[in-house]
């Protein structure tokens, strides 16, 4: 299956209706991410230990379609949380999903709670 | 009270009438130029501006046009946004053409009839494309190169010639400045272009035919075509363009033609109210900038000064320079009688440029001409008789000394005794034979676009306290024109600090105030073995891309850690041991050191390939890449792969790669020496280090090379008597010939050299940057290279050994070390909740083995 950028799009916390149960905690590495499945989709969910803070998006890089943001590097610009693809460093906000240097589309972002030992995601479907 | 209210009511009253109005037709480069200089002054207070644009945007810069082709972006190029002209109380009325001038009631009228007065008349029409009268020009598919308008208008046929065919070819009429820029820009739009010259030669007034030759080579090797000599009889087509016509059976098929045969003035306004006109057309101005009505004006191209048009923007800044003094009344500043007229092309891809007198006879003076057209090189200076003054020059090739030339010949600055050290130099060697910027005196003009001196540039350094090239463009703007002057300001800042004894800060990123090499000692020193610790002791935030691999490479390079203890700030690659290729998936690469492999290991990797079905292929290293593995595939893989004696071959990591060697006198008939045990025991002994970029190595059995051992990082020749070493080689993108370290060493010696060589690198270099561009940035270059490694002349040598030597003991596989340890392993995997592979990833077949499908 060839993905489909349509499949994302990104929720607010206001509209989650599903919160999906995605893993533990402990499977995430620190300050990295990984990637998980849920129905068709793809997302990428990072762990950005040094800010005490989870995000969540899309997997696929709309680039050139590969479904890799999960291997990227995290970081941040001008207190913007940001992922670099792993192809070819396009950067985007974990917050707003926005393209940081460039023109690309913006990727979708979903909310992100801890619970206990385990993370959930947020879907509005 | 009163009579103070009274009192400023007076004064204003009297103030308005006392205002006068300048009234500018023209919001180009020159016409907005003159409204930046103006506002600049505390005399603007008297006047009320009012400007015309007949472009429906606000000014932008058309000496970098072409760059709309890239990036689309016509904010990128405004001069300055609409709100500045507000902010500065100046009336900016675009879209509106100003149709006459009426001297008498000293009024224009504009297109929509409204009728404005003015006390000063400021003309800033610049000039129009001249087209000339060749039948059919007025075919669809004709464009001139302008506006922006132009721009997009090319653009978008272009799009529809691409839709129809795959080869559309569009030409060029006129080879000059403008037409070369031209035919870049259709190259880079995908279309075939063909450059059509009427005179013999390319770039006529700026270059002699020979440099024309050897630039019409490089042209033609970057796939620009070149028709010098042609006349165009007619252009060909039913309705839209599909040819040109020479004459005689002589045709050029085209889908699209672009005309750059110069430029005319538009003095039409001039003409229609008698202002005195050049007989080839221009509005006559002295050099107070006035017409022959002195409360009119007339600056830039469309201005006839010394009968001549100066089709460059720095002539046109001086013009409106001049201008705005004359109407404040500060009646001393007027025209200088000499206009430089020099030129840098930009953009293309190929450095020329010409300055001063190019070429004359030679009863005017003695020139010096180098020219080597196997490296598209050609230099000419032209020089007095008495050898004292430089006239002028040509550089075709290599542009670099073009600024000091230059600046030598606007300075008048006495030649050194030979002269041709000037352009064939004693460069390499460390420095030129004259001099850097600081000789220039203080009032040398470095910046002719804002006419900025070196003083005030030097100046904005010392004494205001700017340390980088931004920071001094802001402050007096030097370089924010065409930015030909950029090389010489970056030395004079450099320089500058230097005198401070300061140096220039290359901080990494946002998160470190450092560079690679001050990061490096600081790691070191505080020894610091975790990112987080780093980041929270030395930088600031919470890291980038750049930052977090740079600090891995650190961590690498002085500890020996391998990638897998700190996984996430280390490179894509790095991260999971592999290289990661189009379609996510992974390559693998195990080492065939030296390039020497068995049959039982050829068939050992065949049969895991085969039972992963990985496409295979020998990389330009000597070794063998099994393509299209996926995540969950990597340890499997490798488990088997250790199994059969294999180890990492390091492809993804900021490491050596290989040593690629010949097969030496072990079966060559012309090898002097083993190359190929050479290779293996070297390739051994820099395994796994990791330095600021990938580096390479070669070994060749004699001068023959056939292991092209002089195009890698390092590189041995066997030699009678010995070893040849050479350092700082590279293939690759920039290829660049190693150059030689030590000569007829035996095989210890080179190998120390060689060792000191990479640690010098490796803690010195700053990040990506392979040995080749830091030697060429090394100051001193090789000769100071050698007093290092081979003189000791710092001191550091036994260091350099010892820390080579602790890499060489703590090697490791870190991918024995991945399949053994259970936590590494868990990382191999795609999803995190699920056992299944990503459905992403599609193949298609191709030549009995498999590739990813095409990127959709
Ligand atoms: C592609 C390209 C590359 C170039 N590269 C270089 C370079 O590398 N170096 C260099 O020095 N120069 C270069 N030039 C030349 C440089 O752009 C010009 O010298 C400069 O723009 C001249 O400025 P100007 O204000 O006189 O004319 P313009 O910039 O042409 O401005 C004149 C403006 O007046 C408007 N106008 C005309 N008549 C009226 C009217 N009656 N009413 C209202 N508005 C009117 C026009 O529409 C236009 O907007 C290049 C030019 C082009 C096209
Ligand atoms: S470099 Fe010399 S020794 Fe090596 S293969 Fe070529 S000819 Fe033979
Ligand atoms: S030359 Fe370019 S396309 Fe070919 S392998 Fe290197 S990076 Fe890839
Ligand atoms: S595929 Fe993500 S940056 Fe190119």
């Amino acid at each position: 299956m060839i993905a489909n950028l349509s499949t994302y799009e990104s929720v607010q916390p206001d509209n989650v209706k599903v919160w999906f149960k995605a893993g533990p905690a402990s499977k995430f590495p620190k300050n990295g991410g990984a990637c998980i499945k849920y129905k068709d989709k793809q997302i990428a969910i990072f762990n950005f230990t040094r800010q005490a803070t989870w995000y969540a998006c899309q997997n696929l890089c709309p680039h050139k379609m590969e479904m890799v943001l999960s291997r990227g590097m995290i970081g941040e610009e001008d207190m913007q949380p940001k992922v670099a693809c792993p192809l070819h460093k396009n950067t985007f906000s974990l917050k707003t999903g926005k393209n940081l240097n460039g023109s690309l589309d913006a990727i979708a972002t979903y909310p992100v709670k801890v619970e206990g030992e385990f993370v959930f995601v947020g879907f509005s479907e | 009270m009163f009579y103070t209210y009274l009192y400023v009511i007076l004064l204003s009253s009297l103030k308005s009438k006392l205002m006068k109005t300048i009234i500018v037709v023209g919001n180009g480069m020159v016409g907005y130029k003159f409204c930046e200089k103006i506002a600049a002054r505390e005399e603007s207070e008297n006047f009320k501006i009012i400007v015309f644009g007949e472009e429906p945007r606000a000014a932008y810069d058309r000496v970098h046009l072409s760059e709309f082709f890239g990036n689309r972006d016509a904010k990128a190029l405004e001069l300055a946004p609409m709100s500045w002209y507000t902010e500065n109380k100046i009336e900016l009325i675009v879209n509106e053409r100003v149709t006459d001038i009426h001297r008498k009631t000293k009024t224009v009228t504009t297109g929509s009839d409204k009728e404005y007065t003015y006390d000063y008349l400021v003309l800033a029409t610049g000039s129009s494309p001249f087209v000339p009268a060749i039948n059919g020009v007025e075919k669809e598919g004709v464009f001139v190169y302008r506006t922006i308008e132009d721009l997009e208008a090319m653009l978008n046929y272009a799009e529809k010639i691409k839709a129809k065919k795959s080869n559309g070819r569009a030409a060029i009429l006129g080879g000059g400045l403008l037409g070369l820029e031209a035919g870049k820009a259709v190259m880079d739009m995908g279309l075939e272009p063909h450059v059509v010259e009427y005179a013999p030669k390319l770039m006529p007034r700026q270059l002699d035919s020979r440099s024309s030759n050897v630039l019409q080579l490089t042209l033609e090797n970057m796939g620009i075509n070149i028709h010098s000599g042609k006349a165009t009889n007619r252009i060909l087509g039913n309705g839209a363009i599909t040819g040109m016509d020479f004459g005689e059976d002589d045709t050029l098929e085209v889908d699209m033609l672009v005309i750059s045969a110069g430029i005319r003035p538009r003095d039409e306004l001039g003409k229609t109210c008698n202002l005195e006109m050049g007989i080839r057309g221009g509005i006559v101005v002295n050099d107070r900038m006035q017409t022959s009505d002195p409360n009119i004006f007339a600056i830039g191209e469309v201005a006839l000064y010394n009968q001549m048009i100066y089709g460059l923007v720095a002539p046109g800044y001086e013009m409106a320079e001049v201008a705005v003094n004359q109407i404040i009344e500060s009646f001393e500043i007027v025209m200088r009688p000499e206009i430089d007229m020099s030129t840098k092309l930009k953009l293309i891809g190929v450095d020329v440029a010409s300055f001063g007198i190019p070429y004359m006879p030679a009863d005017k003076g003695l020139s010096i001409i180098y020219e080597n057209k196997t490296k598209g090189l050609y230099k000419r200076i032209n020089v007095s008789h008495d050898g004292k003054t430089l006239l002028g020059g040509i550089m075709v090739g290599d542009a670099e000394d073009y600024s000091i030339l230059h600046q030598m010949y606007l300075n008048n600055i006495p030649l050194p005794d030979n002269a041709e050290e000037l352009i064939v130099g004693a460069r390499g060697e460390g420095g030129s034979a004259f001099g850097s910027a600081m000789d220039l005196p203080d009032t040398a003009v470095i910046c002719s676009c804002e006419a900025v001196t070196k003083g005030a540039v030097c100046c904005s350094v010392i004494d205001d306290g700017n340390e980088t090239v931004k920071e001094v463009a802001k402050a007096t703007k030097a370089t924010t024109g065409c930015g030909g002057c950029k090389p010489m300001v970056a030395d004079l800042v450099k320089e500058s600090l230097k005198s401070l004894g300061k140096t220039v800060k290359e901080s990494i990123c946002e998160h470190f105030d450092y560079s690679r090499q001050e990061l490096f000692d600081i790691v070191k020193l505080k020894n610091i073995h975790d990112y987080d610790q780093l980041l929270d002791e030395v930088g600031k935030g919470h890291g980038c891309e750049v930052c977090k691999p740079l600090a891995a490479s650190i961590f690498a390079s002085i500890y020996n850690e391998t990638a897998n203890r700190q996984e996430t700030i280390q490179d894509s690659n790095d991260r999971y041991l592999a290289n990661i290729q189009r379609n996510g998936t992974y390559s693998v690469v195990p080492r065939v050191a030296g390039g020497e492999i068995s049959p039982k290991q050829l068939m050992a990797m065949g049969r895991i390939a085969k039972k992963y079905d990985l496409y295979t292929k020998i990389t330009g290293g000597q070794r063998i890449d099994m393509f299209g593995a996926k995540l969950h595939e990597l340890p499997l893989i490798w488990e088997e792969l250790i199994a059969e004696g294999f180890e990492t071959g390091q492809a993804y990591g900021k490491s050596l790669r290989t040593v690629k060697s010949c097969v030496g006198s072990t079966w060559c008939r012309y090898g002097m020496d083993e190359s190929v045990s050479f290779a293996i025991e070297i390739e051994n002994r820099y395994k796994g280090i990791r330095s600021p970029h990938k580096f390479k190595g070669g070994v060749s059995g004699c001068i023959r090379e056939c292991a092209e051992a002089r195009g890698k990082d390092f590189g041995f020749i066997a030699v009678e008597g010995g070893w040849n070493v050479y350092v700082g080689g590279n293939g690759g993108a920039t290829p660049r010939h190693a150059e030689l370290l030590a000569e007829k060493v035996d095989k210890e010696t080179a190998i120390k050299y060689v060792d000191r060589f990479m640690m010098f690198y490796i803690k010195t270099a700053p990040p990506l940057t392979r040995t080749a561009a830091w030697l060429d940035k090394l100051e001193g270059g090789i000769t100071y290279l050698k007093n290092v490694v081979i003189n000791d002349s710092l001191g550091i040598v036994d260091e350099l050994d010892t820390d080579m030597q602790n890499f060489v003991d703590t090697y490791k596989c870190e991918w024995k070390e991945a399949v053994e340890t259970p936590e590494i392993r868990e990382r191999y995997t795609h999803f995190i909740n699920s056992d299944e592979t990503d459905d992403n990833i599609e193949f298609v077949s191709l030549r009995e083995q498999k590739m990813p499908k095409e990127w959709a």
